[in-house]
């Protein structure tokens, strides 16, 4: 087959900026192959390279003493005690989602579960992170219901509990949603599989499910912005099949089991290209292909189209060559292929072979060592004006404008879609705050949770980046969990404009700066940028996935208020509305500075409410929605009214952060004061849990209609 | 007792059975589908729920094929104990082990949550550990747990007692609100809910502990 000219047009076609195209012809001193070409491409997209974000990340913390493996293999491995480790990433799959809502969906979830599995790990939980354009444009109705279903088709099947989650709607994602799907997995600390390839002339296995056309230029394609061609662009996005990775799952832990691994590898974006160039890159090695040996589902595919191809659900491995017999034996048991597809080899080559023909002949070590890196120009986004005026609304009004708003609305129609205790190890299923999955025959759990908000980030993103991670800190504060370490999903514009860099690179500022206050090391992550669609970008949304370890269920806070109990505040409330969920959805504006971040007081209060979590029966964090929203929240998920006694807007409503609801029994109240003045901790009696009546200040309202109210909104706003 | 829990491709709840029933003091043994024959010994199989080869062709259809289900259907003639849950609710209907179909369920959507049911009949060895009529806590999550059963086959169900649990609030628009079944010699049972997942407290209830209890002392009885 005739291979196209390469032609400027061919090479902007492919992403490459003609900077980058010399640094081809330097690297390889002559004019690539068309398969050439599509291996640099799939390489140094933005997706795979992070040429404009590394610079930045590199200034993340990433080490602790609980770190067993910070960024850079497929997911980051934390020491959970006893031998044991848990193993997590969250990654973004924006613009599939966009395309082709179901399988966008379900494949981002597939392909963080092989981000787990491959390195030796049975997921144990997954969450979703969700962010829509108005409920009222076109499009989102159909995208909601694609996704939500796409990521349940996918979950599952596989057989991992959905433990927790946002769903957000916005204008700026209108044209752009997101997609950021979580997974974290368990394995002995000691059988942590990596993708360093070792040894000359070992066998590289292919794994999995066989090589079809879908999602050809797929990396190439969630690195570009959409304009109106994006319907042409469905053939890119890749199908999922979620009873092959239940397969791949089961055989790769029983190949891992067998002694036969020397490393691993998910084929994710880029497949074969980006899986093979990692374990020779990362081992120090070449890697040799033959094409010819690749299963394949479809006929007369080309070098290219195999090289780039993201058909899902494949594995490649170097394999210890006298384990052949027994790790085939495995994949025939689960009906799945095994095949030789080559091996490496002691020069810096990547040779790909298909036919009689070399197709690609490149310097392994550069693919990725000499991708482009870009120190983007940024501008520091201007200060925000602090909120002119602190408007005032009967306190049930505003609670009604929030509970009826499908952003803070009750979310049971999106996870009452997902399998959420599969597995039979959750403790806490989605709902208020984190979810808590026990470790398997273990008295150990771990708690996990998924914040930010973005309105905070566009105004401030060096506070917003920290209160992501701080209200991570407390919702796994909130059930009693210390909190261990972090997976950050950094989605932004354009990077190629100031102010959109600038967004980011506050953002890593703040939460580099809250990692290190709240001891939660970053330990993987993923870069989307380019959410933009006709030259608009979304909301800067870097969503903080966080793990927290419970060492015993005893340190569990998982109760339900009582009729009768206290409600009291722990922390300072100043009534801060800037950026308010009040604001937003009660009187359409969204100005003012984001709540600023004491990390201090965060580290303070959260250790003061896990030392007394015994005179603790509930408790939750106060976040977006402020007081009167957690309050209801809390009361109604028990079946109880509430009445808070201060009618002010901005106390009932108001976000200051480290602050906590806790709810407690009367008679512990003296001794929770006790504490909290000894600790130096603000705490503040603000009503009670009972009755079946919402009281806020002078206003109320029957529990029972503002419960029709919050279950109802969701499905009326998006069915 | 002995518990021979199946494993198909897809399966997903192999273990949680496989738990349950070691936790309520059974011998349990893993039995993958390829193979044609079950443990010697064998007291009861247990078919997990999960999506046995994807779901592909109609839930539970493929799995019905498999070299196992010959050796659990001999092991039913026999009059041996099969408790099918969720998918192995499917694989029974499959196998025609026990009438009726599971068809998606009403709503069209996956649905998970805890439900409520009620305890249809006391006369099997599954239900005997509670009162009839009473109401229990259990977990559903299914996509296609609609069970369909024509007239004449409702009426049999009911004329022979052979409901076993019914949903207090209907979350799939299943038949007479039917959430598991019995067969005619009461031995297997086909339920969708996940008895499984509430063993203990910690999970948030234990009410599915009942059922493993009631079976193990009803055999040992036996």
């Amino acid at each position: 087959m005739q291979e196209p000219a390469i032609t400027p047009d061919l090479i902007s076609a492919h992403g490459l900026k003609p900077d980058e195209y010399a640094r081809i012809l330097e690297i390889i001193g002559r004019e690539p192959s068309f398969t050439e070409l599509g291996i640099f491409s799939a390489m140094w997209n933005e997706h795979c390279s992070y040429k404009s974000s590394k610079k930045w990340l590199r200034t993340l913390p990433t080490t602790g003493p609980q770190v067993i493996c910070g960024p850079g293999e497929n997911a980051g491995v934390v020491d959970i005690g006893d031998n044991q480790a848990v193993i997590f990433k969250m990654e973004s799959h924006n613009h599939p989602s966009y395309i082709e809502p179901h399988q966008g969906a379900a494949t981002g979830v597939g392909g963080i579960l092989r981000d787990v599995f491959t390195m030796g790990a049975r997921p144990i939980a997954a969450m979703d992170s969700l962010s829509f354009g108005l409920p009222s444009h076109p499009k989102t109705a159909h995208l909601v219901k694609g996704v939500v279903e796409g990521v349940g088709s996918y979950g599952n099947c596989f057989g991992v509990p959905n433990v927790g989650g946002e769903v957000r709607f916005h204008a700026s994602y209108n044209g752009n949603c997101l997609v950021n799907a979580f997974a974290a997995g368990l394995a002995d600390a000691d059988k942590i599989f990596y993708s360093a390839a070792s040894g000359v002339g070992m066998p590289v296995v292919y794994l999995g499910a066989k090589t079809g056309r879908d999602g050809v230029g797929g990396a190439t394609m969630a690195s570009a912005e959409f304009d109106d061609t994006i319907e042409e662009k469905r053939p890119t996005v890749q199908v999922g099949d979620p009873f092959t990775e239940k397969r791949l799952l089961e055989a790769c832990l029983e190949l891992m089991a067998s002694d036969s691994v020397i490393s691993i590898q998910d084929m994710g974006a880029a497949g074969l290209t980006c899986s093979a160039v990692e374990m020779g890159d990362k081992g120090g090695l070449g890697i040799q292909l033959k094409l010819d040996d690749v299963p394949q589902r479809e006929t007369n595919m080309t070098a290219y189209e195999m090289m780039l191809s993201e058909s899902q659900e494949r594995m490649l491995m170097v394999l210890k060559p006298e384990r052949e017999a027994v790790a085939r034996a495995i994949f025939e048991k689960w009906d799945l292929d095994f095949a030789i597809v080559g091996e490496t080899i002691a020069e810096d080559r990547f040779l790909i072979l298909h036919g009689n023909e070399v197709k690609a002949d490149l310097p392994l070590s550069k693919l990725s060592s000499s991708a482009p890196e870009y120190d983007r120009p940024w501008v520091e986004t201007p200060a925000a004006a602090a909120l002119k005026d602190a408007p005032q609304i009967d306190p049930i009004a505003g609670l009604r404008a929030l509970i009826g708003s499908p952003n803070y609305a009750h979310k049971g129609w999106v996870w009452e879609q997902y399998d959420t205790q599969v597995m039979a190890d959750t403790i806490r299923t989605p709902g208020l705050g984190a979810g808590v999955v026990r470790v398997h025959d273990t008295g150990k759990a771990l708690a996990f949770t998924s914040d930010v908000t973005p309105r905070y980030v566009r105004a401030n993103p060096v506070e917003g980046g920290k209160q992501a991670v701080a209200e991570a800190y407390r919702n796994l504060t909130a059930v009693g969990a210390v909190p261990l370490a972090t997976t950050d999903n950094m989605n932004f514009g354009n990077p190629e404009k100031p102010e959109i860099m600038g967004q980011f690179v506050g953002a890593i500022k703040g939460i580099g700066e809250a990692c290190v206050a709240l001891d939660m090391p970053i330990v993987s992550g993923n870069v989307s940028l380019y959410n933009e669609t006709d030259g608009k970008g979304i909301l800067p949304t870097p969503t903080i996935g966080a793990v927290g370890l419970l060492k015993s269920l005893d340190e569990l806070i998982a109760g339900q208020p009582q009729d009768g109990d206290a409600a009291v505040v722990i922390g300072r409330t100043d009534g801060h509305l800037g950026q308010s969920a009040l604001l937003a959805e009660a009187f359409g504006r969204e100005d003012g500075d984001a709540p600023h971040v004491d990390l201090a007081a965060e580290k303070r209060n959260g250790d003061f409410l896990r030392a007394n979590r015994k005179l603790i029966r509930a408790a939750t964090d106060l976040s977006d929605g402020g007081l009167a929203l957690a309050a209801f929240e809390m009361a109604e998920g028990a079946g109880l009214g509430v009445t808070l006694d201060p009618g002010e807007t901005a106390f009932l409503f108001g976000e200051d952060q480290a602050r906590y609801l806790v709810a407690l029994r009367q008679s512990d109240i003296a001794a929770l004061s006790a504490a909290a003045q000894a600790a130096g901790v603000p705490l503040a009696l603000v009503g009670r849990f009972g009755g079946d009546t919402v009281t806020l200040g002078a206003a109320s309202a029957p529990l029972g209609e503002l419960s029709t109210l919050y279950r109802t909104a969701f499905a009326a706003a998006v069915a | 007792m002995k518990a021979a829990v199946i494993t198909f491709p897809g399966s997903n709840c192999d273990r949680d059975l496989a738990v349950a029933f070691d936790k309520a003091g059974a011998t349990v043994t893993r039995v993958w589908h390829k193979d044609a024959g079950l443990p010697d010994g064998t007291d009861i199989v247990a078919i997990p729920g999960g999506f046995s080869f994807g779901d592909y062709l109609r839930c539970g259809a493929i799995a019905a094929q498999s070299p196992v289900a010959a050796a659990i259907k001999a092991h039913a003639d026999r009059g041996g104990y099969v408790l099918g849950i969720c998918n192995g609710f499917q694989v029974l209907t499959e196998t025609g082990l026990l009438p009726g179909a599971l068809m998606r369920n009403a709503g069209l959507k996956f649905v998970c949550k805890t439900v409520t049911l009620t305890v249809a009949t006391r006369d099997s060895a599954y239900t005997n550990g509670w009162a009839k009529g009473d109401r229990v806590r259990i977990p559903v999550a299914h996509h296609d747990g609609n069970y369909t059963i024509d007239a004449d086959g409702l009426a049999r169900l009911k004329d022979e007692d052979r409901i076993a649990f019914t949903y207090a609030e209907n979350p799939n628009g299943s038949t007479a609100d039917i959430a598991g079944v019995l067969s005619a010699n009461r031995r297997v049972l086909g339920m969708m809910p996940h008895p499984e997942r509430v063993i203990e407290d910690a999970q948030g209830g234990a009410d599915g502990s009942v059922l493993f209890r009631s079976l193990i002392s009803a055999m040992a009885a036996a």
